[in-house]
């Protein structure tokens, strides 16, 4: 007869429950985006999240942990001037030989399920009212079985990122606490690219260049996202600095604090700015800042002290803020949701904090001394080349390939009719249709 | 333009894994990273340039 089985030994169990808090962040980026696209994509919007993070699930589990990989496991390596350089984990497919059981490997490999479908979500705010559901579903899969898993291994699974501090001495290598780089920033420059694929929205921009207002169709759908992305955040930060920077469950304390106070700061600092430029304070504005804010979090979250968060927040609402107005006025990319300025701004500003402000545990070390590591900065910076100069192209270069085998824009009817209508048959608020016939007499 | 634009994406990321792999002196090695950068910032710039909106085709 078998005994029961055994439990899981704290430190897993609470990684568990904080990867299970992920999904509210999905919920949150959702609504968002729904929010601030029109009411009548709105029902298709919600399906597409759906779907998307359906679909990255699913890729994830086929292929994407077998190319992420975990610390210590198999993988491919080159050698580089004498030093090796892992590219890509050598896993198996379906998870086989994944020990299911608590195993640091398998909660990474939970939380990458459900990062690349946050990854994923990304660019619908950027293809909200024009992006359609078979052509984002096929985009997902690319995502979620190839380009996220690729760099996740370079940054979170033992690749090369990683590796920059023991073999050239750049710090502790790349550090990215809670997927600034690997979800924030790759979802945000995903989002930049199919902004430019689709193009803008028909009726965005006049003759001579000038950008007409689509305001979003709810902003409380839109504020309330926020909130339940507050929550997403928390655990997926928290779970990442333990899984993937040997935090011990302790730091989930400071990572709440500091998540908190990037978001709250980033979020106020751009209602000051609409305040102060606008006469009243942008509501759409203020949330993407709030989520500019979150996505600066992710980055140094575990490493930093609660002024530095504020900091780190503050200057990410300003710069979401000004990105946002200026991809629409000087770049002409349409990007209802602002996710580019949010997530692509926030989590590369994220990035680029752990390397100004972030206090690393020591290695090796027994003893809880932290300490500012000369080269991290420089660590940092590579990742950052590494997402513009080979993340933006490699994840342009897949969306416009589909682009060529299957438009991904929707056609002049749809658009004109409405995601809802022309895709689904229905729209998101039935009751809210005006019917002529209700007010002719009988 | 654009085929352009990614080159020079491609070769400023390239000439910073080139920096970190070979320089071994701090000062040189983190020059190199930032002039890779600074290729990749023309790159984008040159994308952006790249992709106007083209009026009248989304009107």
């Amino acid at each position: 007869m078998s005994g029961p089985p055994p439990a899981l030994s704290d430190t897993p169990a609470i990684c568990l429950a904080f990867i299970l808090l992920v999904p509210l962040a999905g919920a949150g980026l959702a609504l968002i985006n729904t929010g601030l696209g029109r009411a009548r994509s709105a029902a298709q919007l919600m399906m597409s999240s759906l779907c998307v993070l359906s679909i990255a699930a699913l890729a994830y589990f086929v292929c994407g942990f077998a190319f992420q990989g975990f610390p210590d496991q198999p993988a491919h390596w080159l050698t580089i001037g004498g030093k090796p350089w892992s590219w890509l984990a050598d896993g198996h497919l379906f998870l086989h030989h994944v020990a299911l059981d608590g195993s640091p490997a398998s909660l990474a490999a939970l939380l990458g399920m459900l990062s690349a479908g946050l990854t994923a979500l990304i660019p619908l705010g950027a293809g909200a009212d024009r992006w359609r559901l078979g052509a984002c579903s096929i985009s997902t899969a690319l995502l979620a079985g190839w380009t996220y898993p690729l760099f996740a291994h370079w940054v979170w699974g033992g690749g090369w990122l990683a590796q920059l501090g023991s073999n050239y001495g750049l710090g502790r290598g790349f550090i990215d606490s809670g997927g600034a780089s690997t979800i924030q920033a790759m979802g945000g420059l995903t989002a930049l690219a199919i902004a430019w694929i689709l193009g803008p929205r028909r009726g965005k921009y006049t003759h001579d260049g000038m950008p007409s207002a689509i305001p979003g169709h709810n902003a409380v759908l839109v504020l309330f996202g926020c909130v339940l992305a507050l929550a997403g955040w928390w655990g997926l930060n928290a779970s990442g600095a333990i899984l993937f920077n040997g935090a011990d469950r302790g730091v989930a304390v400071r990572v709440a604090i500091n998540t908190i106070l990037s978001a709250a700061s980033a979020g106020l600092a751009a209602a000051l700015i609409t305040h102060t430029r606008f006469g009243k304070p942008d509501a759409s504005l203020t949330a993407n800042g709030w989520i500019g804010g979150l996505a600066a979090s992710s980055g140094a979250c575990a490493f930093v002290e609660p002024l530095e968060a504020a900091f780190i927040g503050v200057l990410a609402g300003v710069f979401v803020t000004l990105a946002v107005e200026w991809l629409e006025l000087r770049v002409s990319v349409d990007d209802p949701g602002g996710s580019i300025a949010a997530h692509a701004i926030g989590g590369l500003w994220g990035v680029l904090s752990v390397g100004i402000f972030a206090e690393l545990p020591l290695p090796a070390s027994t003893a809880p001394v932290a300490a500012r590591h000369p080269g991290q900065w420089l660590a940092q910076l590579v990742g950052i080349a590494t997402l513009i100069g080979f993340v933006l192209p490699l994840t342009y270069g897949l969306n416009w390939l589909l682009d060529r085998a299957y438009p991904q824009r929707v056609s002049v009817e749809g658009e004109r009719q409405g995601m809802d209508l022309y895709e689904l048959g229905a729209g998101a608020y039935p009751e809210f249709m005006t019917h002529s016939e209700e007010f002719t007499e009988r | 333009m654009k085929i352009l634009g990614f080159l020079l994406l491609v070769s400023g990321w390239a000439i910073v894994l080139t920096a970190v792999a070979l320089l071994t002196e701090g000062t040189p090695r983190a020059a190199f990273v930032l002039a890779g950068i600074g290729v990749e910032c023309v790159g984008v710039a040159l994308l952006i340039r790249a992709h106007p909106v083209r009026r009248g085709e989304h009107e």
